[in-house]
């Protein structure tokens, strides 16, 4: 029945990963995901865990590394954040091509310069288009749950593309708080072994990542796109099969008490906890306010988000990164986008929050409610503003 | 829900508190949630760590702003920290000194209520190390009940393992001399 | 047609455009894009074999009585194999000719 633990969620992040029998983890440290891989270590030092650990010398090399192992036919999972994303950036783009289902979980953090370690999205972002697979956890729970379905959506011959689960780093890395950890047997019961459809065999040769020439380069993009898009039936109907078995729904787009909303606060990671304290503050002075939240990135589920605001007259849209001198951040551009192409116009208006390690606090969300509702009001046009910015 | 904010120096044990604090509430069935003031930390200087318990599941990321309770390991702290700061008024606040409460009071311009105990002295004759973590931890059980001493024994066997049992031993005593204002 | 020249619908192409076949580029025609081929004058020829071996596309093979016969679906017409040859035996004619 899996049991209810104190711990550090980034050592649970590590000890998921152990239950999921993992076969090569190829990683290099970096603040705030450090923990997670000290504790992998850990586990393979003290013979926990029976899997390959390789120490090695960049990120650059753990996804190389990752892409190896993958296409061997092993269970490949690494773990980095920000400055090691952008060094492992180019290998990415390789990965997820090549249709390897490799686990990652990115502790989000800020990218320099000036050099910042402290939470916001700018690496999840920097990852937006690289055909990986991204969902998002707001709480410890939700870190361990989204690892476990990573491998088993990654895994899936309809998928067999790479997934990343974003955690805010320090704000949810660092954070000591009641988990429930399942147990080995609920583990194997959910995630089959790893059986892959085509690896590196010397009895049976292949070509992995060969050339693709002009005539061939935009129907292999294709490709990709439409199994990126096939994907989230798959990513749902693993959530499906793992509310059934534990008990805990996860839903592409999830709301809170947005029913009757006429303003949407629309959120992204762990500040959507927040929120919905804001939420319930607005509800209790009578303001028709709800919560609209992203729990997966990659692919963009538009069909849920179109669902979850189609009844709202404006929404406040946070982003946790910037496109800078973009005509707003890159979350708002999906909502745009995804409402606009549909005929809906709500009055739409975006804020860049929590950047670099910045608190977002109940009261800047009730501040963002208000801007809202003035600017629909006012008639005034809608845009972006840098969150809490000093004059 | 409860907020505590403990103070501490790099090294002396203040996240352990924090952290020992949340595996206690857990333990207890409750929910918790300890971080530390996130970033870079050097030895001997000036730290945060941070603990909400609530009987509910806790909906927020926000860092704690106004601790009800704050727990100061370290007597030098009061002189360079305002540990008083975004406590509200029916707040309290343990501090390990050899100040009698009234002494504490007029010496450091506390307003809040308070709860003291040389904790030091304890840790030092206990442990035979300045460190307070535990010790503290035995004053802040006794002036606010948050946890409770059975609740903390496991965290602390599972943390300290050989030296455990002289933690308890000096979170007890703390427990015992501790001078709640009343 | 399709195999010949790696032109397919996006829907045939394996996962992760791995090729699952083993020496796959054999079906590749490289012989496609040639201005000039080699022809070889079979009384001048001594079949030393240097065409065949120093020739990059493995174009030349020994024919029953051992003289080497080029395959023009891999010949790009680079002509080493006529500049290689002891007995000036190849000569490059122009494709159309």
């Amino acid at each position: 029945m899996g049991k209810r633990v104190g711990m550090e969620v980034s050592i649970a992040a590590a000890e998921v990963v152990g239950l999921c029998d993992v076969d090569v983890i190829a990683a290099y440290p970096i603040t705030p995901q450090t923990h997670i891989v000290e504790h992998l270590s850990e586990l393979v030092a003290d013979g926990h865990l029976d899997a390959e650990f390789i120490p090695v010398e960049s990120e650059h090399s753990a996804m190389s590394t990752c892409v190896g192992s993958a296409a061997a036919g092993a269970r490949t999972f690494t773990s980095t954040s920000s400055q090691g994303y952008a060094l492992m950036a180019e290998i990415c783009y390789i990965a997820s091509s090549m249709r390897l289902p490799i686990v990652m979980a990115v502790a989000n953090r800020a990218l320099s310069a000036p050099i910042n370690i402290w939470n916001d999205h700018a690496d999840m972002m920097m990852a937006r288009d690289t055909g990986w697979i991204q969902t998002v956890a707001e709480n410890g729970q939700e870190v361990v749950d989204l690892i476990l379905h990573a491998f088993r959506v990654a895994e899936d011959h309809r998928v067999l593309l790479p997934v990343m689960v974003n955690l805010d780093g320090f704000t949810l890395s660092h954070m000591i708080e009641p988990i429930i950890l399942p147990d080995k047997e609920e583990v194997d019961r959910y995630l089959p072994p790893y059986k892959p459809k085509l690896r590196l065999d010397p009895q049976n040769p292949m070509t992995f990542g060969p050339v693709g020439m002009p005539e061939v380069y935009t129907e292999a993009k294709k490709a990709q796109d439409e199994a990126v898009k096939e994907s989230k039936a798959v990513i749902v109907e693993a959530w499906q099969e793992f509310e059934k078995q534990f008990g805990r729904s996860y839903k592409p787009v999830e709301t809170y008490k947005a029913e009757d909303a006429e303003t949407l606060l629309l959120t992204m990671g762990s500040i959507s906890e927040t929120a919905m304290t804001a939420v319930d503050k607005m509800r209790a002075d009578g303001q028709k306010v709800g919560l609209a939240h992203l729990r997966l990135w990659r692919p963009f589920p538009a069909e849920e988000l179109v669902d979850a605001v189609k009844g709202a007259k404006a929404l406040a849209v946070v982003d946790r990164a910037l496109s800078l001198s973009g005509g707003c951040g890159p979350v708002c551009v999906e909502v745009k986008s995804t409402l606009f192409d549909r005929g809906l116009s709500p009055y739409v208006q975006n804020f860049l929050a929590g950047l670099g390690g910045r608190d977002v606090t109940v009261e800047d969300f009730e501040t963002m409610v208000a801007k809202v509702g003035d600017g629909l009001a006012k008639g005034l046009p809608m845009g972006y503003e840098i969150v809490n910015a000093r004059e | 829900m409860v907020e505590i904010r403990f103070h501490g120096r790099g090294g002396q044990g203040g996240v352990t508190s924090a952290e020992l604090t949340a595996l206690a509430a857990i333990e207890e069935g409750k929910y918790a949630q300890a971080f530390p003031s996130f970033g870079p930390e050097r030895r001997g200087a000036p730290v945060m760590a941070f603990v909400r318990v609530s009987d509910q599941q806790i909906r927020t990321r926000e860092k704690v702003y106004s601790p009800n309770m704050v727990v100061v390991l370290d007597p030098t702290l009061l002189e360079i920290v305002d540990v008083q700061a975004g406590v509200p008024d029916d707040g309290i606040l343990v501090v390990n000194t050899k100040m009698s409460v009234d002494e504490l009071r007029k010496n450091a311009g506390l307003t809040r209520r308070l709860a003291v105990v040389d904790a030091s002295t304890i840790a030092i004759e206990t442990l035979r190390v300045p460190i307070t973590n535990t010790t503290m931890l035995g004053a802040l059980i006794k002036a606010t009940g948050v946890i409770s001493v059975d609740a903390l024994r496991g965290p602390v066997q599972k943390r300290f393992g050989p030296i455990a049992e002289k933690n308890l031993q000096a979170c007890m005593r703390a427990y015992e001399e501790t001078v709640v204002e009343g | 047609m399709a195999k010949e020249t790696g032109i397919v619908s996006w829907k045939e192409l394996e996962l992760g455009c791995t090729l699952t076949e083993p020496g796959s580029a054999a079906q590749l025609k490289t012989g496609d894009w040639r201005s000039m081929r080699p022809v070889t004058n079979f009384e001048l020829c001594n079949k030393c074999g240097q065409c065949y071996i120093f020739c990059p596309d493995m174009v030349y093979s020994k024919n029953e009585e051992g003289y080497y016969e080029a395959d023009y679906y891999y010949c790009k017409g680079c002509g080493i194999c006529a500049r290689e040859c002891p007995k000036d035996a190849i000569q490059m004619v122009e494709e159309g000719d």
